[in-house]
């Protein structure tokens, strides 16, 4: 009782990455909380992951396994998300920022009517005093960029439970145990919680592709923003990334003006990067795409206004031309590398 | 079609904050609104396209927009009409200040409630705060199903809808039944453009507020034009728990806000001359960060 329910997503027979670093968070709240991990799995024929879910961490796995819940579908999976959170009583639940947690995460704040934070960048346990002067002990503080990315807001659930947040894929770190802790499973009898109308929404398609672009797992990114000026400008960013060994990525107005595919957005509204390199070619440094890539060991930014406020956080400024830099240092790497 | 269906889209007026300039915080760290200007927000506008589309095809529906917010909220009412809409509530107290998604959806589920549409249509999220959230909390509190991030409605019968949902990596198409609540993905087609004719008819649409307003100097009167009106709504006309509504009704608690400030790293600073960059380059295969 109430402990640390984590929504554990599942992709092909696989956990997602992001369910693995909600886990590897939770394990240090519980901690401080003095209170148990615990995770929860929807699926078919996924008892087998618990043994990974001990891994990291999770002390009980509860598991609904249905041949119905093979894929995803809000109505099924939140009541056994409602109904197992109403047994329960977690006092924090995480989800995945996915498109799955994020269609069923608000579908189960609105039935328990608990407090719910979106896409947190970090999580934290601390006190909190309102302006009554009621306080409380021990609440998730749910740390959050808001308004565009311009002002980092902390958020509090002082009076429901659970305690709910999301977070996306990248953000936290992944780091499974040494030893996984001794973990049992806990079956959830869905024929009790599960009813027909709960299968209305039908799939008749599913189109799913591999992920084929990964630049979260990129060491070296080079990254496009709407500076580099055209689709076939950007030829030179993918040029550079190919004699490096890089990914990549792109700002939300490189990708807004097509220059390149959505799957490359870094920042607030894409994905977050931690690359030991990051070297980015016409970007301004909005804080919305910063916010995705402040964390690279090193930062290398590429811009012809001495201005522009991604230079404030790089290691390395070149003010220039990017049509004369970029192919500089192509030549310059051919020349130097072996 | 055989049944005249009844569609309400979802929409918030937001601030741009796509195109926040050095004067979108105050000194104090604050939100500087006034320096934002306030638009329709973007999937709310693929939202109505998706309405428009509906209305187009079967002949036989009805767009209403719902928007909550302050009166100035009235535009993006207007907007929807120069675009196609039939008709609009403002949903303006305030009691809902302060509203957090859950008091927001609670306060928007009741309006529908008295709407009671066949067919609810949002856009998946909103540009100043990206949670998504208010949405499927408004399907929950409706306990009518949902169906987000949707590119394209298929088809549509009198039995059910087919619709197209973008996901990460892909594609799902599903059908399901209404009444239903369905969410907008940005990658969905875009909003028609004001049609002149709308632009005609509603140019003078305004609440009752508004029109109460002394200065206000509108060429028609709205007295008698019914068409005209956009419906206003307060807690008291779509009734509920009181406590539930504003920031009595919002569970989550705003602790602290802080305003970014880019921290100032020491900086080489480098020209784009050749000796720059080869000295950078090979810098970089030195210690190891490129091979």
């Amino acid at each position: 009782m109430n402990n640390i329910i984590v929504f554990c997503e599942t992709d092909n027979g696989k956990l997602c990455d992001v369910s693995l670093e909600l886990l590897t968070k939770g394990r240090v709240l519980a901690e401080t909380l003095n209170c148990d991990l615990e995770a929860l799995l929807i699926g078919h024929n996924v008892a087998n992951l618990s043994e990974e879910l001990y891994q990291y961490g999770a002390k009980t796995v509860h598991l609904a396994d249905d041949p119905r819940l093979e894929f995803f579908r809000t109505l099924p999976y939140a009541a056994i998300t409602i109904s197992l959170f109403k047994e329960e009583q977690p006092q924090i639940a995480l989800f995945g920022a996915t498109s799955i947690g994020r269609d069923l995460a608000p579908r189960v704040s609105s039935a328990l009517h608990s407090g719910l934070t979106a896409d947190c960048t970090s999580l934290e346990i601390g006190d909190h005093k309102d302006p009554k002067g009621n306080e409380w002990k021990n609440l998730l503080y749910q740390i959050r960029p808001a308004f565009g990315g311009n002002i980092i807001a902390t958020i509090v659930n002082p009076e429901h439970r659970p305690q709910m947040a999301t977070v996306r894929e990248g953000v936290m770190k992944k780091e499974a145990l040494a030893t996984p802790v001794a973990g049992s499973v806990k079956a959830i009898n869905v024929n009790n919680v599960l009813m027909d109308t709960d299968f209305v929404v039908e799939i008749i398609e599913r189109q799913i592709e591999e992920k084929k672009i990964d630049i979260k797992n990129s060491q070296i990114i080079v990254a496009g923003g709407y500076g580099v000026g055209s689709k076939e400008n950007f030829k030179l960013v993918f040029d550079l990334a190919k004699v490096l060994g890089a990914e990549v990525g792109a700002s939300r107005a490189a990708v807004d003006a097509g220059f390149t595919d959505h799957e490359r957005q870094i920042g607030q509204t894409g994905v977050t990067v931690r690359p030991k390199l990051f070297i980015s070619v016409g970007i301004s440094g909005q804080i919305q795409h910063t916010a995705g890539m402040d964390q690279s060991a090193m930062i290398i930014s590429i811009n012809n206004d001495p201005a522009a406020p991604i230079h404030q956080i790089a290691d390395y400024s070149i003010i220039g031309d990017l049509n004369e830099v970029l192919p500089k240092m192509i030549a310059s790497y051919k020349k130097h590398s072996k | 079609m055989n049944k005249k269906i009844k569609i309400v889209v979802l929409a918030k007026q937001v601030p741009d904050t796509r195109h926040v300039g050095k004067d979108a915080m105050t000194p104090e760290g604050t939100v500087n609104r006034a320096a934002l200007p306030a638009i329709f927000n973007p999937e709310d506008m693929n939202a109505l396209e998706q309405a428009l589309r509906i209305k187009d095809k079967t002949g036989n529906a009805e767009v209403l927009l719902l928007t909550m917010g302050p009166g100035r909220a009235a535009d993006i009412i207007r907007e929807g009409l120069f675009r196609g809409a039939d008709g609009g509530v403002l949903l303006t107290d305030r009691k809902f200040a302060g509203a957090d998604t859950l008091a927001t959806s609670y306060a928007i589920s009741q309006a529908v409630k008295k709407i009671n549409p066949d067919l609810i249509i949002a856009g998946r999220q909103a540009i100043d705060g990206d949670t998504a959230q208010v949405g499927p909390q408004v399907a929950e509190k409706l306990n009518i199903p949902q169906v987000t991030y949707a590119e394209e409605i298929l088809d549509i019968t009198d039995e059910k809808l087919v619709i197209k949902r973008r996901l990460e990596r892909g594609v799902e198409t599903v059908s399901a039944p209404m009444p239903l609540l369905v969410t907008v993905h940005a990658t969905a087609a875009p909003c028609r453009p004001r049609n002149a004719k709308q632009v005609m008819k509603y140019k003078s649409a305004r609440t009752a507020s508004e029109d109460a307003l002394p200065e206000t100097c509108y060429f028609l009167p709205l007295e008698g034009n019914d068409q005209l009106k956009i419906v206003e709504w307060g807690v008291n006309d779509i009734g509920g728990d009181e406590n539930s509504f504003g920031s009595a009704g919002s569970p989550t608690k705003v602790k602290k806000v802080e305003n970014i400030v880019f921290q100032a790293k020491e900086a080489k600073k480098l020209t784009a001359s050749e000796e720059d960059i080869d000295s950078l380059i090979v810098e970089l295969l030195t210690n190891h960060t490129i091979g």
